[in-house]
């Protein structure tokens, strides 16, 4: 690398690194988790209530229900009738009562009665309801034994095995879709953020008339290179500070909240893949940006050209649910080798599903090839347009001059 | 070697030509004025030079090689369109462009420093380049040109938007670059510095050389027959004389073709007219500006 493009690298990543916009955003992502850990937290110990029993009374108008098991949190008393249920309950003896109607085996509606104003029914509450009955209708059918094991919904265990029959390292699930889910937004940030970094750069220059002055000192390709190299070095470096810390808030969080964030393991090889990915990613959309912002007068002319090629990142997003349900449909492997939508298309996929070595060497293929090929257009069209100003010219001109070089 | 060499040089955008079978050179010690009306082929014949674009035909030598990556840390280049990093300070704009020019970074504050001094800017050092007036920033745009001591210097239109004071300045620093040896090649359509600092001109119309040489040679060829006459008395009607210039302080008086000066000043001393001073004209490069580019012109 020539000393010049060493030293536009060199201002490019200083001068990226110290606005106050990339600070912000690279802090906000793991400040927000953070908070996010301290506040659920403390809303936690505010929000659950101490263990307290719940009172629930019910009338049966049937004959026969009785609480056939216990369970710690719920008590349930039988009420002769629903004048002495609604009085135990205004006076605070119970915390809400429901009737068991004559009619209930044949409509399988149950009256709940409460004093506070919900949604629905808290999940706790109705269970028991729900287990009450079910066991007192199962009863006279089934032996006692075998109650608890219908009542309860099967719980099934799986087991991801390799070709090999070994059990396999990932073992999926939709905990494991998270982190990928979560590098994939970051990337499409990182990427967006990045290639707009990079055109306005480049685009301030052009703007502010400083082309000529850079050109006559160094070469569109130096030029084009030290911003490539010094931008992506910047966001690179984004990417590296939440791949670093990311994981270690989970790990806080796990240990603070539990629960479906314990589970949350960082698939093996997906930091790499990401790195590689973001790298590849941020070139392409570098090099694009770089080649409108070569054709642009103004910042803004330019920033309004760069979303038809930067939606594309985020464009897998839309479809979250399908590709979830339906990861190795042949759209998503096509999408995940075009190149605009590969880099997040393809994280997003190895999140929820084991994608082929093929499928991968061939994505990383086609973003190399497309980066060279967008490389070399850049440092055309850098070359034709860098100090023309005014009127943007059309696709047609564009491509006339790409030909006559 | 010359510093610079120009040989035949040609350069067409899209079928309208905007250069065509240039050449010229110019020296070390020397300043060489560039002029011509907009559009003539300066900035095209500039930018050719410093390697931005290529000529379509013709030869181009800065110090005796084709102008490459390599020459470029020997010139230093102030163009026409003003431009600087705004929200940068002084200091930091002028050291990153003398980096890029290969300056040694232990060096660049303190020549930096110094030009700053001599050009009055010291104060604003660490001012960002937004909070400056335009002649200010002119000014620092002329420091980067030549901060890292450059063999060459192009200058276009250095003096635009200057308060007299600037100007001033700014010549002398062109005086002081002639002085130490340095080829400077000056763009400009005021006249009045041309004539107040470069050596030879090169005036170009139509992307074609108008004009070469000596400013001095170039003035006494284009010397009317005319004299410049100031007197207290009236005037009088004098024989070989074709027309009277009345001017502010003085009159012209254009001869014919049969009459010289030497008689013009005989009948007139016959005539008993008192004269103050007595003078054979000599026109001004605007005058000889506007004689050779004619309504294409705009000079100030």
């Amino acid at each position: 690398m020539s000393t010049r493009t060493g030293l536009i690298l060199r201002h490019e990543f200083l001068h990226t690194i110290k606005k106050k916009g990339f600070i912000i955003l690279t802090l906000a992502i793991p400040v927000v988790i953070l908070l996010g850990i301290g506040i659920f937290k403390l809303a936690s110990n505010v929000v659950m209530p101490s263990a307290t029993v719940t009172r629930i009374g019910y009338v049966d108008h049937i004959g026969g229900f009785d609480p056939l098991y216990e369970t710690a949190a719920i008590e349930l008393i039988r009420m002769e009738s629903e004048e002495a249920a609604t009085e135990a309950l205004t006076a605070g003896e119970l915390d809400e009562y429901f009737v068991i109607p004559a009619d209930y085996v044949a409509t399988g509606t149950v009256a709940r009665y409460t004093l506070d104003k919900e949604l629905a029914p808290p999940l706790a509450v109705s269970a028991a309801i729900e287990g009450f009955l079910d066991s007192n209708l199962l009863a006279s059918e089934v032996p006692p034994e075998l109650i608890g094991r219908v009542l309860t919904p099967t719980s099934i265990l799986t087991t991801t095995l390799t070709p090999e029959g070994a059990v396999a390292e990932d073992q999926g699930g939709f905990t494991n879709f998270i982190i990928p889910a979560l590098f994939g937004a970051l990337l499409a940030i990182a990427l967006n953020v990045s290639a707009n970094y990079v055109l306005q750069s480049l685009g301030e220059e052009k703007e502010n008339r400083l082309m000529e002055i850079l050109l006559s000192t160094v070469s569109p390709g130096q030029l084009l290179t030290g911003k490539l190299l010094g931008r992506g070095a910047a966001g690179l470096l984004q990417v590296l500070i939440w791949a670093v810390s990311i994981p270690l808030l989970l790990r806080l969080a796990s240990a603070t909240i539990g629960g479906l964030v314990s589970s949350i393991q960082l698939p093996p090889g997906l930091l790499v893949l990401g790195v590689v990915y973001f790298i590849l990613g941020y070139l392409l959309f570098a090099v694009v940006s770089l080649a409108i912002a070569a054709i642009c007068s103004t910042v803004r002319e330019a920033q309004g050209l760069a979303p038809l090629f930067t939606l594309a990142a985020i464009a897998p997003f839309w479809f979250v649910s399908l590709l979830m349900f339906f990861p190795n449909s042949p759209i998503w492997v096509v999408f995940s080798i075009v190149p605009f939508s590969a880099p997040v298309l393809m994280m997003l996929r190895l999140g929820i599903t084991g994608v082929p070595a093929w499928q991968l060497a061939a994505s990383m293929a086609v973003l190399v090839a497309s980066v060279l090929g967008g490389l070399w257009i850049a440092t055309k069209l850098l070359r034709i347009y860098l100090l023309m100003y005014g009127k943007r010219p059309r696709i047609r001109e564009i491509v006339r001059a790409l030909r006559a070089g | 070697m010359k510093a610079v060499e120009v040989e035949h040089l040609f350069k067409s955008y899209s079928g309208k030509v905007a250069v065509h079978d240039l050449s010229f050179a110019v020296s070390s010690g020397e300043v060489l004025g560039l002029i011509g009306p907009n559009g003539a082929g300066k900035t095209t014949t500039i930018r050719m030079m410093m390697d931005i674009i290529q000529p379509d035909a013709g030869r181009v030598e800065i110090f005796g090689e084709v102008p490459s990556q390599a020459t470029k840390g020997r010139l230093g280049y102030m163009p026409e369109e003003r431009g600087l990093y705004k929200k940068l300070s002084v200091i930091e704009t002028i050291s990153y462009l003398a980096s890029l020019k290969g300056m040694d970074p232990r060096t660049i504050e303190s020549e930096a420093d110094a030009l700053l001094e001599r050009t009055g800017m010291l104060a604003n050092k660490k001012k960002r380049i937004e909070e400056l007036s335009k002649g200010m920033s002119q000014i620092i745009q002329l420091i980067v040109t030549i901060v890292h001591d450059p063999e060459l210097v192009i200058l276009d239109e250095p003096f635009a938007g200057l308060d007299p004071v600037n100007t001033e300045r700014v010549k002398q620093l062109l005086l002081d670059l002639r002085e130490r040896g340095k080829a400077v090649i000056l763009s400009t359509h005021q006249m009045n510095q041309v004539e107040a600092v470069c050596d030879r001109i090169l005036m170009v119309n139509d992307g074609r050389s108008v004009l070469y040489g000596a400013l001095d040679e170039i003035r006494a060829q284009h010397r009317g027959h005319a004299v410049l006459v100031e007197s207290d008395a009236e005037i009088p009607q004098v024989a070989g004389v074709v027309e009277r210039r009345t001017h502010k302080d003085h009159v012209e008086l254009v001869l014919d073709a049969a009459s010289t000066p030497q008689r013009t000043l005989e009948a007139l001393v016959q005539a008993g007219v008192p004269i103050d001073r007595f003078e054979v004209a000599t026109p001004s490069l605007h005058e000889i500006f506007l004689l050779k580019v004619g309504g294409d012109a705009h000079v100030d």
